[in-house]
């Protein structure tokens, strides 16, 4: 075979190699979702955060608006500190928004979800969001549930 | 001797084949140098290492993709989670056999072609006669035929496992009827560019590097007869293998573990 051919089918090759791995990236993974770090980043505080994970969504009606970035604990407040970028398109949050851990399904991951409140101010990066809603743990639900039959 | 000494003599042998191996690669990645101002020497080894192991990967692939799309849906259906099908196809593949099936293939493919070239050379005494040409058989021979190896892995990877998502997107959609838009949405959200697909391609650029140095190693290394190259080769795919299997348990744990 020719030096020219053989250059060509290598050139074929690699090419292949790189279209799955592109492919790989845009069709079977989320890349598609990044677009860089075109976002504000928003905080907020919960008592208990359930199961939620970085990267678990954010929506907002439904609808995904960002993700979570970091989650650490608060010493001072004996809170989590949940961190979440929401992209630059959805820059009309009110400040007196509230998130809530909601999980999706009946055994499905946890997510986020705000709520828009009134106020005219909007929220910006770094902005701390007051009201939370803490994730529902099962077992304290049916604790509760427990106490109120006894009750009765 | 007695039965100490030939223990002895026996792990004397294995350090020092250990100590020639990676002076062989630092030597072979000193010598890579010069195929910056030749690279016709990389583009044929490129094709006969890479091009050629493209029909074995894609088929291979195809058929490991279809498995997972029948088990997966075995398994899944009994949880009524016949949706997340296209996760667990991809996931498998992205992570684990894509990787580990491809490394596999590849020291059968061309690893054992590798060795096979390079000691039936020095049994023929090819190499000996280009030093004393003054062409460094590591420039000339070693050098190319590794980073060819290295370069050729992960692109087969990628191509095995984008091919087996296609199979089981066949065999999923196409004949088990999962509904084809759930199959990709499933895909996409619980599958992470970072920390799946980029680990699986840091797995096989690792894998590519061991299958590779093993291939021209045991070929450099071999015993130049015709009995010494038969055995290089078949320590080839066996060390190979080997050391694959125990790299992605390790690599796995590193990447997966701090769950």
């Amino acid at each position: 075979m020719t030096t020219r051919r053989i250059e060509i089918t290598v050139g074929i090759f690699v090419a292949l190699g790189l279209a799955a791995l592109f492919m790989l990236a845009i069709q079977v993974s989320n890349l598609g979702e990044y677009r860089g770090s075109d976002g504000y980043e928003v905080h907020a505080y919960f008592n208990n955060i359930g199961g939620l994970k970085v990267r678990a969504p954010v929506t907002m009606a439904g609808v995904r608006v960002g993700r979570v970035s970091a989650i650490t604990y608060d010493a001072e407040r004996y809170q989590a500190r949940v961190s979440f970028t929401v992209s630059a398109r959805y820059d009309q949050l009110p400040t007196d928004t509230q998130a809530s851990i909601y999980t999706a399904g009946l055994l499905g991951e946890q997510y986020i979800a705000l709520e828009p409140g009134g106020e005219d101010e909007v929220l910006r990066a770094g902005d701390v969001i007051l009201f939370t809603q803490s994730a529902l743990v099962l077992e304290e639900l049916i604790g509760r549930m427990l106490v109120n039959l006894t009750g009765n | 001797m007695g039965p100490f000494q030939r223990l002895g003599h026996a792990a004397l042998g294995v350090l020092e084949r250990l100590g020639r191996g990676h002076l062989f690669l630092f030597r072979t990645l000193l010598a890579m140098g010069t195929l910056v101002r030749r690279p016709g020497l990389l583009v044929r080894e490129l094709y006969s290492v890479g091009v050629l192991s493209l029909l074995i990967i894609a088929v291979s692939g195809l058929f490991v993709g279809m498995v997972l799309g029948y088990q997966g849906y075995i398994t899944l259906v009994d949880f009524g989670a016949a949706e997340a099908l296209g996760t667990v196809v991809a996931l498998s593949l992205v992570r684990e056999l894509g990787p580990v099936v491809t490394a596999l293939l590849f020291a059968g493919r061309a690893g054992s072609a590798l060795t096979a070239e390079i000691g039936l050379m020095k049994a023929t005494e090819q190499l000996s006669s280009m030093e004393m040409m003054a062409v460094d058989p590591y420039k000339r021979v070693i050098a190319p035929r590794f980073l060819a190896g290295v370069i050729s892995l992960p692109l087969l990877a990628a191509i095995f496992s984008a091919v087996g998502v296609a199979g089981g997107y066949f065999i999923g959609v196409g004949v088990l009827g999962v509904d084809a838009g759930a199959y990709w949405s499933q895909m996409q959200a619980s599958v992470d560019f970072r920390e799946d697909v980029m680990s699986g391609v840091i797995k096989s650029l690792v894998f590519g590097v061991v299958a590779a140095w093993i291939a021209v190693f045991e070929g450099y290394d071999a015993t130049p007869t015709s009995e010494g190259v038969s055995r290089a080769t078949t320590r080839t795919v066996v060390h190979t293998a080997l050391a694959i299997l125990a790299l992605d348990f390790i690599l796995t744990g590193l990447m997966f573990g701090d769950i």
